[in-house]
């Protein structure tokens, strides 16, 4: 069964048809590519599927289970995790704290009694977090910079943060968002190792990304949008040689 | 020294009752505040505890711990009705939503005859003592700053930096919106109980719109980061016209306009120099040193 599959899912607004009946599917464990030109509707595209919008028409299944016109929080909860293209960290946290969040729906034990109470199982769960949410930082590299203000952090630092961040709930679909946009090559490299390391273990990666070279490199499988339309899909040997796809980033006449 | 202590207590007794009070009240917006949301209903909150233990104590002569018991459940049950549509509401548009709730009850309270309207309920035995109102702060304070560092506090800060972002990570923004109104909603009307055991009298007057706006200025000036922001707030305020109360006729002012002005500028100097209020004052302070050290 598709880790992800969308049925001819469609987003209008007002007049303009973000996502215009595209269908495609992402296997489990599978690293997903998702691209097309500027406006295609690929950010829409995970806001539908995070649940940030509904969508007008179709339907949307996670492992199966519709999910379409889910509120976030409840998408969330049955295993989605995303970044934003324009960085949504909370900037007064720091980077750590930021990532103890990521894991609310993994702390279900961490009573409020208890902690009002002051009682020591709680103290104990509070330390369990922090330290999983070091050892996190630790993978996107970050280890020094944990206690930083998030709005302190470069802009490169901040994505791998929101990285780490939407590891911690341990999501069975990661939705990255230009992981890599405003990143030097060097931070470029990391994300990509990030990004398989990522879909280790079964989990299934769907990645917006502008940089062609990443999207090849770590993609097993690429979907190409073209004003909210699926016109390409394959492999991504394949996708870099259809007419279709080069039309349409290059503006040839076919 | 003993004699001249127990002078100062009797002089300043209701005073540091009434820092209590104003305590409660300002943590009562501050609870939505800790969460970014602007909720204004304080004053019809604590107006329905004032006027149920009123009533409780006055008519059916009720066990003072079990008319707070009610004062505090009676406006927490009414949050729960006002919240869930209202809480939908953002920024300025919940502000006005709850303070028409507030202005409902004190209009209705003020054209009901059977609490005499706008005269209020008079001579309500004085079961509130200053250290219940102590405890009851403390109490609360307590409860509230154990929150920070919890998986609900950080749940708590994160719909307050980013709404939309929080849902993403699994949490359900309206149910902790709507717990931290409630609980605001219990602290004002307890605090609605004590005053009106403390002072002896409950009338509409004291639940106006410019009361949630003098407990919204004690967070502010305060501070919203801590719990304990709203309470040094509210602190500095009740006590800054006591002093002024000598100053007045010395300037040739009356004290209630000279508070007015004093108030207006506190507020004007801390939103301007020390945005994150007075309890940010010796992280500031210390920041100023360490970079003078830095130069």
């Amino acid at each position: 069964m598709s880790a992800l599959r969308l049925e001819a899912v469609e987003r209008t607004f007002g007049g303009v048809r973000a996502v215009d009946g595209a269908s495609f599917a992402v296997g489990p464990g599978e690293v997903h590519g998702l691209i097309g030109p500027n406006g295609a509707g690929k950010t829409s595209v995970l806001n539908l599927v995070s649940g940030l919008l509904a969508p007008t028409a179709g339907r949307i299944l996670l492992e199966g289970r519709p999910v379409h016109g889910l509120p976030p929080h409840r998408v969330a909860a049955l295993g989605v995790a995303r970044t934003f293209q324009n960085i949504r960290l909370f900037p007064e946290l720091s980077a750590r704290d930021n990532v103890v969040v990521g894991q609310h729906l993994r702390r279900r034990g961490a009573s409020l009694a208890a902690r009002l109470l002051a009682l020591p199982s709680s103290r104990a769960e509070e330390r369990a977090a922090r330290e999983a949410a070091g050892a996190l930082l630790g993978r996107v590299g970050l280890s020094e910079r944990a206690d930083e203000e998030a709005r302190h952090l470069s802009y490169g630092e901040q994505r791998r943060v929101e990285i780490a961040r939407a590891l911690a709930s341990d999501p069975r679909l990661l939705l990255l968002d230009e992981p890599t946009a405003g990143m030097n090559p060097g931070e470029v490299g990391a994300v990509a190792t990030l990004i398989r390391g990522a879909a280790e273990g079964g989990r299934s990666v769907l990645l917006v990304e502008h940089n062609v070279r990443l999207v090849m490199e770590v993609c097993d499988r690429i979907t190409v949008l073209d004003f909210g339309k699926v016109i390409a899909e394959g492999a991504p040997a394949e996708v870099a040689r259809d007419p279709a796809v080069v039309a349409a980033y290059l503006g040839a006449t076919p | 020294m003993g004699e001249a202590l127990a002078g100062f207590w009797d002089t300043y007794q209701s005073t540091v009752g009434y820092v209590g009070l104003n305590a409660l009240l300002a943590l009562s917006v501050y609870t939505s505040l800790s969460c970014g949301q602007l909720a204004l209903g304080s004053s019809g909150f604590a107006a329905l505890g004032a006027y149920a233990a009123a009533l409780l104590t006055v008519q059916a002569h009720w066990p003072f711990p079990l008319v707070l018991l009610v004062a505090l459940i009676l406006p927490a049950a009414v949050a729960v009705p006002l919240g869930l549509p209202a809480l939908r509401l953002h920024g300025v548009f919940l502000a006005i939503a709850t303070i028409a709730f507030g202005e409902v009850v004190r209009i209705g309270l003020v054209n009901w005859d059977y609490v005499h309207g706008a005269q209020g309920i008079v001579a309500i035995p004085q079961e509130a003592s200053v250290w219940m109102i102590w405890l009851a702060l403390l109490l609360a304070l307590l409860l509230l700053s154990r929150l920070r560092g919890s998986r609900w506090g950080f749940a708590l800060e994160a719909v307050r930096e980013d709404e939309p972002a929080a849902r993403t990570l699994g949490i359900a923004t309206t149910r902790y919106k709507l717990a931290m109104l409630v609980a605001g909603a219990a602290l004002a009307g307890l605090a609605g109980a004590l005053e009106a055991h403390f002072t002896f009298m409950v009338a509409p007057s004291g639940f106006t719109f410019g009361r949630v706006v003098e407990m919204l200025v004690f967070a502010v000036v305060g501070g919203t980061q801590r719990a304990w922001g709203p309470v040094l707030g509210a602190a500095f305020l009740t006590v800054l016209p006591e002093a002024l109360r000598e100053v007045a006729p010395r300037v040739g002012l009356e004290p209630g306009p000279l508070r007015l002005m004093v108030n207006g500028l506190v507020l004007l100097a801390v939103i301007l120099f020390l945005p994150a209020g007075l309890a940010s004052l010796p992280q500031r302070l210390r920041e100023r040193r360490a970079a003078g050290r830095g130069a």
